[in-house]
């Protein structure tokens, strides 16, 4: 029923939204926030790969824990790093802003909503599409957000792809652009099947913290709509027996 | 429960102090409507049941929104997480502001079918058409409140539009914000109009609007007038009380939209972007204008007409216009036959190219203006969408006052 609605959806008001942005194509994350097993490896990579610099200020470790299925005591040992924070905390971290912007040019954004303002293909894109480019401070580009000031922090496990460059013609000039990124075989730890693997999770913890409710949500409504249906189909038994005297 | 007999107990103590029986009989027991109401006649009843949703949703929103800019994003985070069952009071009235326009919207076209609005209807078209406008400055307030990219930016763009007027536009656009920028202030006055005074002003024109309505008495399909034809009790043949017939129907019509209502709230919350905008997930920015910003689908077909014309003030005027037309609608339309299945071919077809217009606009204004589609640039799409738009009314002025219209025979009775 969901898939179907969603589906419809997206056939009804397909070609607005989304816009990648940068070249390259977009990949699909199949995102799926019932995937438990998923979301917890995601949470445990985010607070490991990501929450060095950014935040997720608007999501509670406790909801993380209930919604997760995590217990308490396994989210204060292995996902709170700082002494200072309880179970009942957001997601923050103790990165000053003005100094982050100093070393980066740019501030790391809070994530927590970030999957939902790009969409989930969007983040899982952007996670597979750095490249080498040793004219960037930090050595590397991303194909997806030109020009993003941030470092390949899963470098060592994807290794650095490099771009596939081509002749791109536009308004009657061509020029080379990057078109694709290509990782060599055994640069990283990880093969690209399990990046593939990882950067989903990722992702897929990401949308998840952008609206923790919609599993529930999504549960919810199968029981609401069951009970409008029943409700107005007496509904209409109702009207058929009084309309029997009209005409 | 007829006039003449006092009811005693309770209800009689009552009545000899306050018109309660009285009221009943008038507005609902023997109210009487007529017989052959269709599917189109269940948006005047789901636009109340819709008013009553928005207002108590608003009513426990407020109790955990923070109407001030630094707080405004993250207390709507807050109800979304932290307060029990605030998502589903959240999406219930973002949903509803939505179907709020769906509803009104096939209401409006309702009218323009059966010919709703022509005499002894007026008043209560004007009635209707001022909810309209009080429903759309009500929208647009409560869009800036969850201070989103495009609560900001949409707001920013549209108090602009004030700023062409000539000689008065600048002042009366930084009155309206009380400030050089969509700021704190705005923010705060907003929300004032949006929870009390509008709110306020929507009731009193809802209830002005069936008290018209009760006094002239409901058009129907056949735009036939039933009170010519009474029984000996003086009620009309053709008319039933509307409780119990209507209240039943109404009731399925009222699950019915609550089904699809609920499949909205429950599973597409942002209806892909058209009813919660993507980019307001991110907190307002005054220092970085979106790409691309577009009003929530309600008002985009307002927005083409305003994108169509070149000029800034042109623009505005015909925007403008293109409400206060509708308030003259029933002195443009010189016709005699009320409903469409007695008028002449020229109107069903123009109609027909008016509300095609009416979406096609509508989609435009969702676009970049230099998209192309089949061929033409959003603009151009636009601009002949304006010039149908306009030229319904044009043409129905034309094709009744001079009398070119071939209407069918109006029957004595309404039909089944």
């Amino acid at each position: 029923m969901r898939k179907i609605l969603i589906a419809l959806a997206f056939a009804l008001f397909s070609g607005q939204g989304m816009t990648a942005g940068g070249g390259g194509d977009v990949m699909s994350a199949d995102a799926d926030v019932t995937d438990t097993a998923s979301l917890q490896n995601g949470a445990k990579l985010f607070v490991n790969y990501c929450m060095g610099c950014h935040s997720m200020k608007y999501m509670r470790y406790s909801r993380l824990a209930d919604d997760l299925e995590i217990p308490e005591s396994v989210v204060e040992e292995q996902l709170i790093f700082s002494p200072t924070k309880k179970i009942g905390d957001t997601m923050t971290n103790a990165m000053p802003m003005e100094m982050s912007e100093k070393w980066f040019g740019a501030a790391p954004p809070d994530l927590s909503l970030t999957a939902r303002v790009r969409g989930a293909d969007w983040v899982y894109t952007y996670l597979n599409t750095f490249y080498r480019d040793e004219e960037r401070g930090l050595g590397v580009n991303n194909l997806t957000l030109a020009n993003a000031s941030m470092p390949h922090v899963l470098a060592r496990l994807q290794g650095v792809p490099e771009p596939v460059l081509e002749e791109v013609h536009s308004g009657g000039q061509s020029k080379l652009a990057v078109v694709s990124v290509d990782t060599p075989e055994g640069s990283g730890t990880l093969t690209e099947d399990e990046y593939h693997e990882l950067t989903r999770d990722i992702t897929n913890f990401m949308v998840y913290a952008a609206e923790p409710v919609q599993a529930e949500r999504e549960r919810l409504g199968v029981y609401v709509l069951l009970f409008l249906i029943v409700l107005t189909f007496i509904l209409y038994l109702l009207k058929r027996e009084y309309w029997k005297d009209v005409h | 429960m007829s006039n003449g007999t006092r009811s005693n107990g309770l209800l009689g103590w009552i009545d000899a102090r306050f018109p309660l029986t009285k009221m009943w009989n008038e507005h609902v027991g023997e109210y009487y409507a007529p017989r052959n109401f269709n599917f189109w006649y269940f948006f005047g009843s789901l636009a109340l049941l819709v008013l009553v949703i928005q207002i108590v949703s608003g009513i426990w929103l407020t109790m955990n929104y923070k109407p001030a800019a630094e707080m405004a994003f993250s207390s709507v985070e807050y109800i979304m997480r932290d307060v029990q069952w605030g998502w589903l009071i959240r999406y219930i009235h973002s949903t509803g502001a939505s179907a709020f326009f769906v509803v009104v919207y096939l209401h409006m076209f309702r009218a323009l079918l059966y010919g709703s609005y022509q005499k002894p209807r007026e008043l209560l078209w004007i009635f209707g058409m001022l909810i309209y406008l009080v429903l759309m400055a009500e929208a647009f307030m409560g869009y800036l409140l969850p201070w989103g990219q495009m609560s900001y930016w949409g707001a920013q763009v549209i108090i602009s539009l004030f700023g062409a007027i000539p000689g008065v536009g600048e002042d009366l656009a930084l009155w309206i914000r009380g400030d050089y920028n969509i700021s704190d202030v705005t923010l705060n006055r907003f929300f004032a109009l949006h929870v009390i005074a509008l709110p306020l002003v929507l009731v009193f024109l809802v209830v002005a609007h069936i008290l018209a309505l009760h006094e002239v008495g409901s058009n129907n399909p056949d735009g036939v007038d039933i009170k010519k034809n009474k029984d000996s009790n003086g009620n009309p043949l053709d008319g039933i009380p509307f409780h119990p017939y209507y209240t039943v129907k109404d009731l399925f019509g009222a699950g019915c939209f609550l089904i699809v209502f609920a499949i909205v709230v429950f599973y597409l919350p942002e209806m892909g972007g058209l009813f919660l905008e993507k980019p307001n997930f991110a907190p307002a920015d005054p220092l970085k204008t979106p790409d691309h910003i577009a009003p929530v689908w309600y008002f985009t077909p307002f927005y083409a007409i305003l994108r169509a014309i070149p000029d800034k003030l042109g623009g505005v005027l015909a925007m403008g216009a293109a409400i206060v037309v509708l308030f003259f609608l029933p002195w443009i339309d010189r016709g005699r036959v009320r409903s469409i299945r007695y008028r002449g071919l020229a109107y069903k077809l123009a109609l027909a190219l008016f509300a095609i217009a009416f979406v096609v606009l509508g989609y435009m204004g969702l676009q970049t203006p230099s998209d192309v589609f089949v061929g033409l640039t959003a603009t151009r799409w636009s601009q002949i969408g304006t010039t149908i738009y306009f030229g319904f009314f044009v043409f129905l002025w034309i094709y009744t006052f001079f009398g070119l219209e071939k209407t069918k025979p109006v029957p004595e009775r309404v039909t089944e």
